[in-house]
């Protein structure tokens, strides 16, 4: 991981230097531990800052929308998804992009580590499958593999589809993975049990829209819920304003979803809110056979027609 | 419809139809065949917003 490093910094001041890109995206050390934050590089000088490790969770496509400037950005495999996303939606234009793709090997759960951890951690560092924590001035170790976030223990395509270069060499995909298992369980239960897990789902929701603001999906210049002339959905804290919010959110990321996993990793409340863009995910691959975001040659399912589109809901 | 059912709302409550306008009975067969399903689920209590009380 930290050879990583290395090659996006001198990748990144190479493509500075030479001026073939403006401004470079990519992670620089938050100012908690586990909590890297966007960076964007403009001058050579600069690129000391970027760095890389298990916690660079964000989706960094989300900073491409509309940008008109050449821009080289660092992309793990969900990033490089969402970015082919943004050019088949016209959000960005390829030949603006220098890509420095990054195999990648899962990012860390914050929650799954600070859950392990009484009081609040001081620092973390990771040497291979080893995390380091600093708790309360006490030291624990903890495997890094055991500690990624759901959505990467899931993850089928870690290596970027779309890149200019490498920094390293193409990591092994993990195979033989049950990716929906949680779907189906949900699916297994009775109208009324659905609703009741849901409900419990989605209690702690404080409508703060974190999950929408880290979603690269949600560019939209209003969204739906900000929205007042017409109000398309409650404001309040109302349980069925909450619900709708999150449906209807789902429904505009059904067959765009990379399941990058930002919506769950931005929530201050932890919510897992890929129970919605899952289902989604698991009913586009079973109708259509489409993953968002492999391939700049085809246009998406949901914006097409095709005669033999599944229609059995249409009576 | 598939997440709407996957969320709780019972099979049978949302439904979908295509009804040229020249289709007249199918219109009709189609509005007998909802409000019976419907009837038969009886009315909705799930998704259903309260009207705010006021004191």
């Amino acid at each position: 991981m930290s050879g990583y490093q290395d090659k996006i910094k001198e990748t990144a001041k190479r493509l500075l230097k030479e001026g073939s890109v403006e401004m470079v995206i990519g992670f620089r050390k938050g100012t908690l531990p586990m909590m890297n934050e966007p960076c964007f590089i403009r001058r050579p000088e600069d690129v000391h800052q970027l760095v890389w490790d298990s916690n660079c969770g964000i989706n960094l496509a989300n900073y491409l929308t509309d940008r008109k400037e050449k821009i080289a950005i660092v992309a793990k495999g969900c990033d490089s998804r969402n970015i082919v996303t943004h050019i088949i939606e016209n959000k960005i234009k390829r030949e603006k992009l220098h890509i420095i793709g990054v195999p990648c090997q899962g990012m860390v759960d914050k929650r799954k580590v600070a859950a392990l951890c009484a009081g609040d951690i001081e620092n973390v560092t990771e040497d291979g499958d080893v995390l380091t924590v600093t708790c309360q001035g006490a030291e624990k170790k903890l495997s890094r593999k055991e500690m990624l976030q759901e959505n990467c223990t899931l993850c089928i395509h870690r290596n970027p589809v779309l890149f200019d270069e490498l920094v390293g060499e193409p990591v092994a995909e993990q195979t033989g993975i049950d990716r929906f298992a949680e779907v189906r369980r949900i699916e297994a239960m009775e109208s009324q049990e659905k609703w009741q897990y849901f409900e419990d789902l989605l209690a702690p929701c404080v409508r703060c829209y974190a999950c929408r603001n880290a979603c690269p999906l949600c560019y939209c210049p209003t969204c739906f819920v900000d929205e007042s002339k017409p109000q398309w959905v409650g404001k309040s804290q109302n349980p069925i304003d909450i619900r709708t919010f999150h449906f209807l959110r789902a429904y505009h990321c059904a067959g765009r979803c990379t399941d990058c996993g930002a919506c769950e990793r931005a929530c201050p409340m932890g919510i897992k809110v890929r129970q919605f863009t899952s289902k989604l995910n698991k009913d586009v691959l079973e109708m259509f056979g489409w993953e968002a975001g492999m391939t700049l040659e085809q246009r998406p399912p949901l914006d097409t027609y095709k005669p033999n589109d599944p229609n059995d809901f249409i009576k | 419809m598939n997440l709407m059912e996957h969320m709780g709302i019972e099979p049978g409550r949302l439904q979908f139809s295509w009804i040229s306008s020249a289709e007249s009975t199918k219109f009709v067969e189609v509005v007998k065949d909802v409000t019976s399903s419907v009837k038969a689920l009886g009315p909705n209590t799930t998704y259903k917003k309260q009207a705010v009380k006021v004191a």
